[in-house]
């Protein structure tokens, strides 16, 4: 509670303290990942060539560090915070705990929106994107909330309906690709979910949405965990519900849409990293989200990391890793958990 | 309900509404392929059309009937009817409503067996046998997951998403391992498309349908309908569920397996056809008959539009089918939504 942390109990002070711990921890693992990124890869490279080609212009790996490396890392990190605190925040919001941008079909509206974009309007670029994917995901997103937002929507009626999203804005998609082959070219690579094509300009594009999302996120934490008693306590406590919600969806589709728009549709990120953390934090998410916000990122990097070195000499898409790993997570939890009642 | 008795102790018991909805689809069917046989690069009147599928007209009219245009409306047809009588049978064992075999994942694994040849090489009856083997294994692996102590509706559902997006993952991956030139051909492969389709595609689809067809229809829709009260209820009425879910399951993914490989993973026939068999009917419990015949006229009526509608450009019929499935599901979740029952 709030207010009353001055005579909390030694118990709960230790608490705070292993959580902290903890956090430190994620960092560090964080930390271990973003420089295996950057040191994995078709030219693997000794970690004293890595700090050389971060540091010294004239190093033979400066532009492999700086053109490729550097900027797929970065797209790596805000692309999985983004999609980690997404999946964490709609999770708490619509009590479910199936709730995945990819699952709910949020991450396929953004991409049937930059397919019609990138097929009938001649836009070809991250920065094109962008708008449009965000577009997207608000439908979606609007949507997905008029549907599972009340009350009586259980868990697994909810996935059903964004499977059904899912299959619709796929098949779009597809005959999207079909139609045109150009598109096809282009989206085929884009449509399973890659940090491969990440350059300095992408990244610059979608830092902005990315940061204001994960503000908002991070803001509507502690109304959340007010919001989670219901809203009547909530509002005894002083939060708005309304308000609340308005702003969750406004983060859920900044951080979908626009690490959708570098990335394609990433699937099972924002599903099992809330999950793997609430086994760690608890329901708090004034812990749940910083903790999100960092090991998102290194389940990402991770998987995108495991795909450079699996696929050699190519490269396995980051998208089709984590929908490999993070599956059978979710089969484990809707086959030994409580979900799967009607 | 109307019952007809007979002097030697045999009754037949059957719904006036249901029949003539029956009819009424078989007819528009029969109507929609007299269309589509008519027309084209060389058009023929319905007159000549009949005549020449009664043995007579010219060398060359019955070249253009037999040859050209009579396997792909008859592989339209059975595609059509084999979907909508999995479908229906899904629908009524996982007992909902959005329980098709595009969300749960079967239509998926029999894509990804297909895409395996795409990728690999192979003739086009290696991709039709690796589509049935994928949709089968599919289907294997999903009963296997969600078994314990038998399979519950809800647990299917949820493993089925579970395993579709995993599958779509991969599927996304496989698309990008191809040359261009074949993954444009595995794109319209997806999309479900008529165009070119033989005697050799309508064949092993038509003896799957005719040996399970009337096994499903006389052997188990009475025993379906008492399941649709509950295992207890059905149990108690003297229906071994389990053997019996596990038969229909079998049938069902083996007529989607078969069809996928016909025509390619058609989306929506199988959602939508049961569903507006039983609006029309108006019956309870699962219409198979009226529902096949509507997914016959559908899959015509679509195919007779994706070619035709556009001017010199022909459609796939997957795209006209996506797009007719993608709005009536909007609409199906408005309406569940309103209903409560979502």
């Amino acid at each position: 509670m709030p207010g009353r942390d001055t005579v909390a109990p030694p118990r709960r002070r230790g608490r705070r303290a292993a959580r902290a711990a903890g956090l430190v921890a994620a960092v560090a693992l964080l930390a271990v990942i973003v420089v295996l990124s950057i040191a994995v890869g078709a030219k693997a490279m000794p970690l004293v060539d890595v700090w050389s080609g971060l540091l010294h212009r004239d190093a033979t790996e400066y532009a492999v560090v700086h053109r490729m490396r550097l900027p797929r890392t970065l797209l790596g990190l805000l692309a999985g915070a983004a999609l980690g605190v997404a999946g964490a925040v709609m999770q708490a919001l619509t009590r479910n705990p199936l709730a995945d941008p990819g699952l709910l079909g949020i991450n396929a509206g953004a991409s049937a929106a930059v397919a019609t974009a990138a097929a009938f309007l001649g836009v070809t670029a991250v920065g094109g994107y962008v708008w449009f994917a965000l577009l997207g995901a608000a439908a979606v997103t609007a949507l997905v909330y008029a549907v599972g937002g009340g009350r009586g929507a259980t868990p697994a009626r909810l996935a059903l309906a964004g499977a059904a999203l899912n299959a619709t804005l796929y098949s779009y998609v597809s005959a999207v690709m079909l139609l045109d082959t150009a598109s096809l070219e282009r989206l085929r690579f884009w449509t399973v979910g890659s940090l491969a094509s990440a350059d300095r300009a992408t990244v610059t594009r979608v830092l902005p949405f990315i940061l204001l999302g994960l503000l908002v996120a991070l803001g509507a934490a502690r109304p959340l965990n007010a919001l989670a008693l219901g809203d009547d306590a909530a509002r005894a406590l002083g939060a708005r519900p309304a308000l609340i919600r308005a702003s969750v969806i406004v983060a859920v589709t900044l951080l979908c849409g626009a690490a959708t728009a570098a990335c394609g549709p990433i699937v099972f990120v924002g599903l099992l990293v809330p999950h793997l953390v609430r086994a760690l934090t608890g329901p708090d998410l004034r812990w749940l989200l910083p903790y999100c916000a960092v090991l998102a990122p290194a389940l990402l990097l991770g998987a995108d990391v495991l795909g450079r070195v699996l696929g050699r000499p190519g490269e396995l898409q980051v998208g089709m890793v984590t929908a490999v790993l993070g599956g059978p997570l979710f089969l484990w939890l809707v086959t030994r958990r409580r979900v799967a009642q009607p | 309900m109307t019952v007809i008795r007979t002097s030697f102790g045999l009754s037949l018991r059957f719904r006036p509404r249901a029949l003539g909805v029956g009819a009424a689809a078989a007819l528009l069917a029969a109507g929609f392929g007299l269309v589509a046989l008519g027309s084209g690069d060389y058009p023929m009147g319905p007159a000549d059309v009949l005549r020449t599928l009664t043995g007579g007209g010219t060398l060359a009219e019955q070249f253009i009937v037999y040859d050209l245009r009579l396997p792909r409306l008859v592989t339209a047809l059975l595609v059509g009817a084999a979907l909508a009588l999995a479908g229906t049978v899904f629908q009524s064992l996982v007992r909902n409503p959005l329980g098709s075999p595009d969300i749960l994942g079967f239509t998926q694994g029999a894509s990804t067996g297909a895409l395996v040849v795409v990728v690999l090489g192979g003739s086009s009856l290696a991709l039709a046998g690796a589509a049935v083997a994928g949709g089968l294994g599919t289907g294997l692996l999903i009963y296997a997951l969600a078994w314990r102590r038998g399979v519950h509706g809800y647990r299917l559902i949820l493993v089925g998403i579970g395993v579709a997006a995993i599958l779509t993952g991969v599927n996304g991956y496989l698309l990008t391992r191809a040359p261009l030139m074949d993954a444009a051909r595995a794109v319209l492969w997806l999309t479900g498309s008529l165009d070119g389709r033989g005697w050799a595609n309508a064949g092993p689809l038509l003896a799957v349908l005719v040996v399970l067809a009337p096994l499903v229809l006389v052997g188990c829709a009475p025993a379906l309908r008492m399941m649709e009260l509950g295992d207890d209820a059905a149990s108690a009425l003297g229906v071994p569920v389990r053997r019996l879910r596990l038969a229909l399951l079998a049938a069902a993914v083996l007529l989607v397996s078969f069809a996928a490989a016909a025509a390619g993973p058609v989306s929506f026939v199988a959602l939508v056809a049961p569903h507006v068999a039983k609006r029309l009917t108006r019956a309870p419990g699962p219409n198979l008959l009226p529902s096949m015949a509507v997914g016959a006229a559908l899959l015509v009526g679509a195919d007779l539009l994706a070619q035709r509608a556009f001017a010199g450009h022909q459609l796939p019929v997957g795209v006209v089918t996506g797009v007719i499935g993608g709005g009536y599901l909007v609409w199906l979740l408005a309406m569940e939504r309103r209903a409560g029952r979502l």
